[in-house]
């Protein structure tokens, strides 16, 4: 789960550390009028979009007065926004957020993420802040230096301030700022806070210029207001749909459906299709608790599809969902849909055969193949 | 031989009287395993199954002399059943429950740490040795004993090549599913060091996916020591569809992010034998037990 910007800063702030002021609007009239609510010299103007990289794509703009905050937001509402974080069809702009510029010394940047190896939070950090970060560290891995952040102690600060000192970044305000991104990382159970720019400022404050922050999906049963603090991730409404019905789908443009369960098993699937010439509509993966209903759901979605010219299906049944779950799933979905496409089938595992009969005895159109490799030979086939 | 549970292995469930704890334990205890009883708070004294229930870890491993648990309990309450198993100082726990949060993780990783324990999950299927131990979900039917270790990352893929392996009459030492979560416990390079010194292992395989650093750390340890047996990695995703990336470039070489191609190239330049597709890996075996043979 995403936090826009303006939620993350408010999130952190509570948390004192410090954010510039700004206010979120959605119509270049009320970007102007934003201006008079704060005191600033100047002005800078973001397109709120969930994903990072809006500096080098445009996203971010200054502006002296509050009339040429409104030409901007006027440009980027409704533009959309490719970044190198977005996806290719990129993010419609909404809203933007329009903030008092800050005067800065310089900037840098700091992450906090779950050291893989340890489990522990592991504070990142380099010199080289702003929108130039990105490219830098991909140039060089050098770029960022990490060091496991203890929770607040005599001996973890002085650890602290050691490792900021190589950094560059160097005063109590500073640590005490790292310290409590910490607190909110963990009692917010994020899986990354990133601020970049870390700021200090030619006052010599250290400031939360930009925000990004992921919130672990899983913890949604102990943090009820996630729901609602999070971003719309403006996905399309299928894919949705099936998340609601344990399957993960992602849509893609060709004109293959892709059944499989298990993620591992849809990305060999997708692997094998894509290298035999095939062309993907989606990418599925029916997650183990799912149900007979729920697989009726994703199948119905791909017969829904007009790219859609032949499915294939590929499962191997185990334990709660065995083949037959699958089977009856796909044969409730073309029980109701008027669109009967071809089914070519590698089926496998649990009730394999009990699932294969399902499908011939129900008149679903199928076909059945012993290998993965001849199921995706024949609907690359039948695909052209 | 097998890595982590053999036939002297006594399990214990926590989540035995759930709907899946129920249905699991049962199968386990068809194919042959030995399961010795289950642990639920307040159910102490009781039966199911047909096995004594305990109200903790500890009672139940002083009066089963368990060795090892299955955590099969829902995710909010996931890490306390991990931590309580820890801290009883059972051998291995094969953590089952989906979704588990990460920063509860967090807490049971700080738990390991200089524990004995060994760690399998979440999010796993389990491990199996055939006709020994069965402690997870996986299928069973297309399992039998022999010389090929696995260790993989997702579970109906590792089912589906498994039964391939079988038709092929290829049997397996031990498969261990090492969990789909960044935050898991034994990694593939543990996994990797218990088959070198596991005597009937003959070749590994390593059933990888894009995300996480499993892959390049396994390719690490592979290239610091002369590995004697036969390793052959199938990593799946090279295709994947182009998704949001979160997090900066630099945040993601340091928490992993390679790209499938570059997992491949990674773990080949560390003398693994890579198999091209999920249809591939038994020949890739066959191919590199011939080429260990010529050398």
């Amino acid at each position: 789960m995403f936090l826009s910007e303006q939620v993350s800063k408010e999130l952190l702030s509570q948390y004192g550390l410090l954010i510039p002021e700004g206010r979120t609007a959605k119509t270049p009239e009320l970007a102007e009028a934003a201006c008079k609510e704060f005191n600033a010299k100047r002005y800078v103007v973001k397109a709120l979009i969930p994903a990072g990289g809006r500096g080098l794509a445009g996203g971010v703009k200054f502006a002296a007065t509050p009339s040429s905050v409104r030409e901007i937001a006027e440009n980027l509402l409704g533009s959309t926004l490719v970044t190198e974080q977005t996806n290719e069809g990129g993010e419609r702009v909404d809203a933007v957020y329009v903030e008092a510029a800050i005067d800065i010394a310089k900037d840098y940047f700091i992450a906090i993420a779950l050291d893989p190896g340890t489990g522990s939070p592991l504070l990142l950090a380099s010199s080289d802040g702003g929108v130039e970060f990105e490219q830098r560290s991909r140039m060089d891995e050098g770029t960022v230096r990490t060091h496991l952040l203890a929770p607040e102690s005599d001996e973890s600060r002085a650890a602290l301030e050691g490792f900021l000192k190589e950094i560059g970044i160097e005063g109590t305000t500073a640590i005490d700022s790292i310290f409590a991104a910490r607190r909110a990382f963990c009692e917010n159970d994020m899986t990354l806070l990133e601020i970049n720019p870390f700021a200090r400022t030619a006052t010599g404050d250290w400031m939360v210029i930009d925000a990004k922050v992921l919130l672990d999906g899983n913890t949604i049963f102990r943090h009820p207001e996630f729901e609602t603090m999070a971003a719309d991730l403006s996905r399309p409404e299928s894919e949705l749909e099936a998340q609601k019905n344990n399957i993960n789908l992602v849509k893609l443009t060709g004109n293959v459906g892709v059944v499989a369960n298990g993620a591992g098993l849809g990305l060999a699937t997708h692997d094998m299709l894509v290298d035999a010439g095939g062309d993907p509509a989606n990418f599925m993966d029916i997650r183990t608790t799912a149900k007979s209903f729920d697989v009726a759901k994703g199948v119905e979605l791909l017969l829904g599809d007009p790219n859609v010219k032949v499915i294939l299906l590929n499962v191997h049944g185990g334990g709660m969902t065995a083949a037959d779950t699958v089977a009856e799933g796909i044969n409730f979905a073309y029980s109701r849909s008027e669109r009967q496409l071809p089914v070519i089938a590698h089926i496998s595992g649990q009730n394999a055969e009990w699932g294969i009969r399902i499908l011939r005895d129900r008149k679903v159109p199928v076909e059945t193949f012993d290998t993965i490799s001849d199921a995706v030979s024949r609907v690359v086939e039948i695909a052209r | 031989m097998s890595i982590f549970v053999d036939a002297n292995t006594r399990v214990i469930v926590q989540g035995m009287t759930g709907r899946a704890g129920t249905f699991y334990t049962d199968q386990a205890v068809r194919y042959g395993s030995t399961y010795v009883g289950g642990v639920r708070p307040g159910k102490g004294g009781t039966r199911h199954l047909d096995m004594p229930m305990f109200n903790t870890v500890a009672e139940a491993m002083t009066e089963t002399g368990a060795n090892a648990s299955l955590v099969i309990v829902p995710a909010p309450h996931a890490a306390e059943a991990m931590i309580e198993a820890i801290e009883a100082g059972i051998g291995v726990i094969v953590c089952v429950t989906e979704r588990v949060p990460q920063h509860d993780m967090s807490r049971v990783k700080a738990a390991l740490e200089g524990t004995d324990c060994v760690l399998i999950g979440p999010n796993s299927q389990g491990i199996l040795t055939p006709e020994q131990c069965k402690i997870g979900v996986m299928p069973t039917r297309n399992a039998q004993p022999g010389s090929v270790g696995i260790a993989s990352r997702s579970a109906s893929l590792t089912s589906e090549i498994l039964a391939q392996f079988s038709k092929a009459g290829m049997g397996q030492s031990t498969t261990v599913g090492i969990g789909g979560d960044t935050l898991h416990g034994v990694d593939f390079v543990e996994c990797l060091k218990r088959f070198r010194d596991d005597a009937e292992t003959e070749a590994v395989v390593l059933i990888g996916e894009i995300g996480g650093r499993s892959e390049e750390d396994a390719a690490e340890y592979l290239r610091s020591v002369d590995y004697g047996k036969p390793v052959i990695a199938l990593v799946v995703g090279r295709h994947a569809p182009k998704g949001r990336r979160m997090g900066h470039a630099g945040t993601l070489s340091v928490l992993g992010g390679d790209s499938a191609q570059e997992k491949i190239a990674n773990l080949r330049n560390a003398g693994v034998f890579i198999a091209d597709n999920a249809d591939d890996v038994v020949a890739s075996v066959l191919q590199a037990q011939a080429r260990a043979k010529a050398s």
